[in-house]
């Protein structure tokens, strides 16, 4: 049997969509599948399109899963777009003359973005906001410009705005309706959300038109208003809707709407029945939806259509979608549910302002008082979860709808509904259609964790904002099923790492032995130790090697060095920065020649010196420190060091003093033991020659101050950091990574570097900033003590350990002999050695009793 | 039996190793608790074959002790050597006593 032919246009999220749902449902040989992609790259997330600009990288936003297309004999046509479709032959032909027949053809060219004719628009330095390639071409342009400007103030308007305020220019947002995001807010809910962007210094132009755009004075552009007045920015981003990208559809006789869009039914299929749309290219009952969970239930439909055609299977129908939504512009927490507006007939409102808090809310009910229509949150969008499950299962309201947005004042606050009201086919994750139930049996799956529930239902994988709820619904599941949720840390303490350091503490335990006595049992063991000792270490920060300290001390700091694979160790001094002076060279020339030591420069600029033995440590230290060095702690979990680039001291485009803020950061936060390792980097401008972004705390000079990311990573699992803060004067800059760090220390568990902290939180990087930045849990006053001490009681720990001869004595091989290790053998290699292999070693211990 | 004097027991801090000379062999002794007992294996680690032992962490599991080498962290029953990790492997092991608080190894 011919397998069946199946054409679709366009790459983007809903095309690649549509492929998921028809390999899924059919597996890989049932179809032939060949899709015209006219960008230069497979399907990527488009709605987190702005994180390109902190990423960098258009892999992390791909949607296609490595070897997804070859696996499933899907022939993918990158950079090539269909233009001319013959419905009557039925071929898809491309501008390269290739010529592709199909049974079935699927539209999903999506949309552009429209841009008014203003007198002037098609000039340099102006753009638009919808592909990778639009947003190199804005940030090349942003590093030569002081301003810019977005026309448009929706919700994509907004995005757009936020993305050009991180890139460090002067911004402003202008919109001809009298008020922000008019689709989607009411006069005053708008009016709040510009106070509120004002505040964080952009520009807002509401209830302005351009009339044209020329040359400017003094900068590059000049956009003169239908109001006289005229505004001068270096580039413009244009943002004022999109269009239905039915042109190719158009062109081959398919049923075009009105004002655009092709024409679908509840199948999705067009006027011609062997050829569907889907996406926002599809016009269906007059609406084109601009966001992606609608076009995703199209593309079910549609697979399940060509799937069980000529079965007598049932096959689901496209009804429409809720246009809700919840965002962060800019920080700003925003909520649009159903009729925010009130223009369903007789819908009555309730309003709550608060000016000096800007929180700005509304709901719209039924005539009858009975059922929620709508609502507006700016501000705050805490009960956003809440109503939109009111909402989409007509749940009926409590006698005084107005409590449900009134602030919570004394017990009988808001009446929460709770996971455990909603109904089992209550809609969870609009974006992937997750109900509840569809959750709970992933949990009764065994499922138990909100990683494994996202990556088995996809819940909470498209536009985010259903995480809160997709957790809360687990952990209901959870507590139904029974299962205790344990994160004992081992069987010596039926705690986590975060208990036990509350613990600890509260009640001021100062030693292992006290709290294994109080909380534990037994006598501890290879996990809870080390774990231990780093709380207690992070706590009071004594010297690690105090006797009721030592035996808890992993392999490393046990001896202050990295063990390496004969039983040596590695030395290596901390250069704070990566700066060392000539003498302080010579200095480690000469240790390191003294004592026969492998010589390297390690992976974070510095210096290592390998194959020290056990008891030269001691010696070798006490050379280095009079030459002014000080413990590296390259063995600790601890900070490590900050990498540094020239900066503006040198390099002709340094922006800032990056080696100075290095070494100032390095100094600063250098001592203490932390969850697992930390790596800081600084880099003097948006070149990034310091890998900032890879590593905890990343670093970048603007014009204006110092961007801070962080949870980067390198290593095992690279991770790029999450920008935290734009712009920051040096002193709130350090404020916040005292805060991000001691906010680690108190709840990441044992060993977990930031970048999985980071990911394991929910709420990610905007729940660290509104601790952090905003003090919603109000604890940074006791952040900023606790880092305080930290930092004051700082010690070299090598310098502590020379002076106490007690010390001295552990640093030999054996206990009762001044002899060395015999086994610790050496080969020569490149003009300097490496230990010598068992096989290669003269003599052997001998090892029976 | 020969019984070598080591060190004084004050000499292994509770909860740690040493690593002692006795005949040319490398010993680890063990101090789990700040008491008497002690432990004796060798200190030759059979994975790496680099001698270590003595520098690893201690650990209890339902009342037995045990040390994790300080490299790949398999783990040695201190009371018979056996290793926790591969059945086929042991540790030798050592006869050991304190004697008005000396601590001595036969051999
Ligand atoms: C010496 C050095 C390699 C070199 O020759 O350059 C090195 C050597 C070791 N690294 Fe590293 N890492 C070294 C730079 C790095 C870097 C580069 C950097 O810091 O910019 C990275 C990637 C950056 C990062 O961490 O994000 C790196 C990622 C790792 C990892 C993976 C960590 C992760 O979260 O993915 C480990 C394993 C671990 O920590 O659990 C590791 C672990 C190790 C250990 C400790 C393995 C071990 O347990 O014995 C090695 C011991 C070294 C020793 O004896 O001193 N090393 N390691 C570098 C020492 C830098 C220093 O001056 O302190
Ligand atoms: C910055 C930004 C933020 C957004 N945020 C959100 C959000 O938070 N929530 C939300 O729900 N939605 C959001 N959206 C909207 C969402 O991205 C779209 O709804 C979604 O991408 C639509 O998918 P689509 O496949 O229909 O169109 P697209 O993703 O645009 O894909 C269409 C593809 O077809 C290609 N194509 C067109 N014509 C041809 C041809 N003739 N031959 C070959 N290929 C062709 C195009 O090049 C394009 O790659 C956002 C959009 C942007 C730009
Ligand atoms: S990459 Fe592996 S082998 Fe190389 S230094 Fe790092 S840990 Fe050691
Ligand atoms: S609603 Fe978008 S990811 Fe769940």
């Amino acid at each position: 049997m011919q397998k069946q032919r199946i054409v679709v246009i366009g790459n983007g999220m809903v095309g690649h969509r549509f492929l998921e749902e028809i390999i899924a449902h059919a597996g890989n040989d049932h179809y032939d599948i060949t899709v015209f992609c006219e960008e230069p790259r497979v399907a990527y997330d488009r709605v987190h399109l702005s994180s390109y600009f902190s990423h960098h990288t258009a892999e992390e936003l791909s949607l296609v899963k490595p070897g997804f297309y070859e696996a499933s004999n899907i022939k993918l046509l990158l950079g090539e777009a269909a233009s001319i479709v013959n419905p009557a032959e039925k071929i898809v032909s491309s501008k390269n003359g290739r010529m592709v027949p199909y049974d079935k053809l699927v539209f999903a060219t999506g949309s552009f973005p429209f841009v008014p004719p203003i007198k002037g628009y098609e000039g340099t330095d102006i753009f638009v906001y919808r592909t990778i390639e639009d947003l190199e071409a804005i940030e090349k342009c942003a590093r030569n410009s002081k301003s810019g400007i977005v026309i448009g103030g929706g919700l994509l308007g907004l995005e757009a705005a936020g993305a050009l305020k991180a890139l460090g220019v002067d911004t402003h947002v202008l919109e001809r309706a009298p008020m922000l995001m008019a689709e989607q807010l009411d006069q005053d809910g708008g009016a709040m959300l510009s106070r509120k962007i004002e505040n964080l210094g952009v520009h807002v132009h509401a209830g302005k038109n351009t009339l044209e755009i020329t040359e400017g004075d003094n900068a590059r552009k000049k956009l003169v208003f239908d109001d006289g007045e005229v505004l001068e920015v270096d580039f413009i981003v244009f943002s004022t809707g999109i269009r239905p990208r039915d042109r190719l559809a158009r062109l081959s006789g398919i049923d075009i709407g009105e004002r655009g869009g092709i024409l679908v039914d509840d199948l999705c299929q067009t006027s011609h029945p062997d050829i569907y749309a889907v996406g926002e290219c599809a016009l269906w009952q007059k609406q084109v939806f601009g966001l992606v969970a609608p076009g995703y239930k199209m593309a079910r439909v549609v697979a399940d259509h060509i799937f069980t055609e000529g079965q007598s299977a049932e096959t689901s129908l496209f009804a429409g979608s809720d246009m809700s939504a919840k965002l962060k512009l800019l920080g700003v927490d925003v909520g649009s549910i159903g009729d925010a507006h009130g223009r369903t007939e007789g819908a009555q409102s309730y309003v709550y302002q608060n000016q000096p808090e800007e929180v700005y809310k509304k709901l719209v009910v039924s005539a009858d008082g009975k059922t929620l229509l709508g609502a507006v949150l700016v501000g705050d969008t805490s009960d956003y979860d809440n109503l939109l499950q009111l909402k989409l299962n007509d749940i009926a309201l409590p006698e005084n709808p107005e409590a449900l947005i009134l602030p919570n004042t004394g017990n009988d606050g808001a009446p929460a509904i709770g996971v455990d009201a909603l109904p089992a086919t209550a809609t969870i994750c609009s974006c992937f259609d997750i109900s509840k139930e569809d959750i709970a049996k992933a949990v009764q799956d065994g499922n138990t964790d909100l990683a494994s529930i996202k990556a088995t239902t996809k819940a909470g994988t498209g536009c985010g904002g259903c995480v809160q709820l997709v957790g809360q619904v687990l952990n209901a599941e959870l507590l139904a099923l029974g299962v205790e949720v344990k994160n004992h840390l081992c069987d010596h303490f039926e705690y986590s790492r975060q208990e036990l350091f509350h613990i600890i503490r509260v009640e001021n335990i100062r030693s292992f032995d006290e709290l294994i006595a109080k909380h534990g049992k037994g006598h501890g063991c290879e996990v809870c130790k080390p774990t231990v000792g780093s709380i207690l270490s992070s706590c009071w920060n004594d010297y690690v090697l105090e006797d009721s300290h030592t035996g808890l001390q992993d392999t490393n700091d046990i001896f202050l060095g990295n063990m390496q694979k004969d039983g040596t160790y590695s030395v290596i001094p901390r250069m704070p920065g990566g700066e060392v002076t000539p003498e302080g060279l010579a200095a480690v020339a000469h240790v390191a020649k003294e004592y026969n030591l492998y010589t390297k420069v390690t992976g974070a600029q510095r210096i290592g010196l390998f194959g020290a033995r056990k008891e030269h440590l001691p010696e070798i230290w006490e050379h280095l420190i009079a030459a002014g060095f000080e413990t590296g702690q390259a063995y600790a979990k601890a900070l490590r060091m900050a990498k540094t680039c020239v900066g503006s001291t040198w390099c002709r485009f340094g922006v800032g003093d990056s080696v100075g803020l290095g070494v100032e950061l390095e100094n600063r936060y250098k001592g203490f033991r932390t969850p697992h390792k930390m790596k800081f980097g600084v880099s003097g401008c948006t070149r990034e020659c310091a890998e900032a972004q890879g590593k905890d705390i990343g670093i970048i000079a603007t014009d204006k101050g110092w961007n801070l990311y962080v949870a980067g990573n390198g290593g095992m699992r690279p991770r790029h950091g999450d920008l935290l803060a734009s712009d920051l004067d040096k002193e709130t800059l350090i404020r916040t990574i005292d805060r991000f760090l001691m906010f680690y220390i108190r709840t990441a568990d044992k060993l977990q570097r930031t970048s999985v902290w980071m990911e394991s939180l929910e709420g990610g990087v905007d729940y660290v900033r509104e601790v952090i930045m905003d003090d919603s849990m109000n604890l940074c006053e006791t952040m900023d003590r606790d880092m305080a001490s930290l930092i004051e009681s700082y010690q070299c720990e090598w310098k502590t350990t020379l002076s106490r001869s007690a010390q001295l004595k552990r640093f030999r091989h054996f206990i009762n002999s001044d002899d060395s290790d015999d086994n610790v053998q050496f080969v020569n290699v490149r003009d300097q050695h490496r230990p010598a292999t068992v096989a290669e070693r003269i003599a052997i211990t001998p090892v029976e009793a | 039996m020969n019984w070598n004097t080591i060190c004084h027991i004050d000499d292994i801090i509770p909860g740690t190793g040493v690593c002692a000379k006795v005949n040319d062999a490398h010993v680890a002794i063990f101090r789990p608790l700040n008491n008497e007992q002690l432990f004796a294996l060798s200190n030759i680690d059979p994975f790496a074959e680099a001698s270590v032992m003595s520098r690893g962490l201690l650990g209890e599991k339902d009342g037995e002790f045990y040390v994790a080498s300080p490299l790949l962290k398999q783990r040695f029953n201190l009371a018979t050597g056996q290793c926790l990790d591969d059945d086929s492997v042991t540790l030798p092991c050592y006869q050991i006593r304190t004697l008005n608080g000396q601590v001595q190894i036969a051999g």
